[in-house]
């Protein structure tokens, strides 16, 4: 490992910041992110001086999701990654987390989110997003399902109909279009990006933190009482396309820069 | 009762705003709350010591009608004292028979309540299954991991936790030492009910100032029934509830509930 910190965390005016920093791989996730994450995380939320979160990241990208050039240690010992194992360690307890933290927790979308980028950002309470961010469900262009809550927190934020629209098609969303859908709350130019999300992070820290925790309670009963259950289902299927044919040609395929040949087995 | 402990803290809490009148006795609930912080309430010999005195003395206690039994927002108990027993022979601990105090809640006539918040495991869980109705927080996990350690339940969990969720379930828990969450405890009839960890204290206090204005002796006499079920075939337990039965009706209680009843107007127990 090198000595760049791949995660960073502070603490100022009753806001924490966490950004992801693996600006030269659009911060993807390996699974020491993952991990690290999930720490920062648990951190943020013990620290009763932290009382709104922003999750945002460094360079040109928000996160890219999964890191599939990255390899997992079962994979150094030549074992078959088990792909359901891997979102139960390391994806769930993030989305569990973001949902769970009784504080608001805002994405500061820096650039493009893909795949389980994406999926944590739907996951936060607020997304600020500058106007060159790109969300995309890329996981089905590697012949797998989306993942990390993505196939019902985005079905719920857009419905049924455009949900399964943007999870199939893994087509770029625009900023603009993103908006319009309500995934997002504000679209702002790049450079007042973390001045904008700073400063609604300062005003809600400035809130009634109970309240605001025990109304994200209170939504979370109503929009996501099975989010655990619905998780580990996600993880199960996620497992099944992670054997599939298609999957190992999708990957195959991203390495060497080709269009994927898929049989549907 | 000025008793003083050191693993546990006590307390009475009045039921309903007195009435003025001077023969109406006084009416309280028991609080004994476990109090080991440092170590999440694990239960070692001299915190069970004092839980079970504390607790003969709220049943002895005729202003008291019903206990609510409870640990902290982050722990109810997290197990048994480990450290006190990790050295100990088959014969050394046979010897302690550090579960004869345990044996003594089993005596105890009035109701327990328990109120459950974060970690119940182990001899916590088996603890909080000796209690008569368990309201929960909605971060309580329950569970047995001894299995872990490479030893087994030992204070009732085999016993109790098959009869409560069946063998298929309790098998599960006891070999895999899974915990259960708050939800999973309820939908399987392992809890009573859940509420949020700001209140589930409060909603167990509620509940044992409701049962401490009935008829404590019609109460004791229920619990008693009750767990008969636990202990033999159906029909002993059916005598057996019979006979309670026609006991009560040798009691002021009963003449005055079913008076007040025909009377169309709220009776007034005075446990005689």
């Amino acid at each position: 490992m090198s000595d760049e910190k791949i995660l960073l965390t502070e603490k100022k005016n009753g806001v924490g910041i966490i950004t992801l920093n693996r600006p030269d791989k659009l911060n993807a996730f390996s699974d020491e992110l993952t991990f690290q994450l999930q720490d920062a995380l648990k951190e943020m939320e013990k620290d009763k001086e932290v009382r709104a979160i922003i999750l945002t990241a460094s360079g040109r990208g928000f996160c890219a999701g999964q890191d599939l050039q990255s390899r997992s240690i079962a994979q150094e010992m030549g074992e078959r990654p088990s792909l359901g194992d891997s979102i139960r360690r390391r994806y769930n307890p993030i989305v569990i987390k973001l949902r769970r933290i009784e504080k608001p927790i805002i994405a500061a979308v820096n650039g493009v989110a893909a795949g389980a980028g994406a999926s944590i950002a739907f996951a936060c309470d607020y997304r600020i997003v500058t106007d060159k961010v790109n969300f995309i469900q890329s996981f089905t262009k590697v012949g797998l399902i989306p993942d990390s809550g993505a196939t019902f927190i985005l079905t719920r934020l857009v419905g049924l109909t455009k949900a399964f629209e943007l999870m199939l098609s893994a087509d770029k969303l625009s900023a603009e279009e993103a908006l319009n859908l309500g995934i997002i709350n504000k679209i702002v130019g790049e450079d007042d990006l973390m001045k904008e999300a700073i400063a609604l992070a300062e005003k809600l820290a400035a809130g009634p933190t109970k309240a605001f925790g025990l109304t994200k309670r209170a939504v979370n009963r109503a929009v996501f009482d099975d989010l655990e259950e619905l998780l580990e289902y996600e993880a199960s299927l996620q497992e099944i396309a992670g054997r599939s044919d298609d999957f190992a040609e999708g990957v195959k395929a991203f390495v060497e820069k080709r269009t994927p040949q898929y049989t549907g087995k | 009762m000025t008793m003083t402990y050191k693993n546990i803290l006590t307390a009475k809490e009045a039921v309903g705003a007195k009435s003025g009148k001077s023969d109406q006795p006084e009416i309280n609930i028991g609080v004994v709350n476990l109090h080991r912080p440092t170590v999440l309430n694990a239960l070692n010999h001299e915190l069970m010591e004092e839980l079970v005195t504390a607790l003969e003395d709220f049943d002895r206690d005729d202003s008291v009608r019903a206990i609510v039994l409870t640990g902290s927002d982050r722990a109810f108990a997290a197990g048994a004292d480990i450290k006190e027993m990790s050295d100990e022979t088959t014969v050394s601990i046979m010897l302690k028979d550090r579960f004869a105090t345990w044996d003594r809640i089993k005596n105890i006539k009035k109701p327990i309540i328990a109120a459950v918040s974060g970690f119940a495991l182990g001899g916590g869980c088996e603890l909080m299954m000796m209690c008569d109705i368990i309201i929960a927080s909605e971060t309580a996990q329950f569970g047995q991991p001894e299995i872990n350690l490479g030893v087994i339940p030992g204070a009732g969990g085999t016993q109790r936790m098959t009869r409560v969720l069946g063998k298929y379930k309790a098998m599960e828990l006891i070999l895999t030492g899974r915990p259960l969450t708050a939800r999973e405890a309820l939908e399987m009839g392992l809890v009573n009910k859940i509420a949020p960890v700001e209140l589930y204290l409060e909603e167990a206090k509620a509940m044992a100032k409701e049962i401490a204005a009935k008829s404590p002796i019609a109460v004791k006499l229920a619990k008693e029934a009750v767990l008969k079920s636990f202990d033999g075939p159906l029909q002993e337990g059916l005598q057996f509830e019979r006979k309670n039965f026609y006991m009560l009706f040798s009691s002021e209680d009963q003449k005055e509930g079913m008076k007040a009843f025909m009377e169309k107007r709220k009776a007034t127990f005075t446990g005689k």
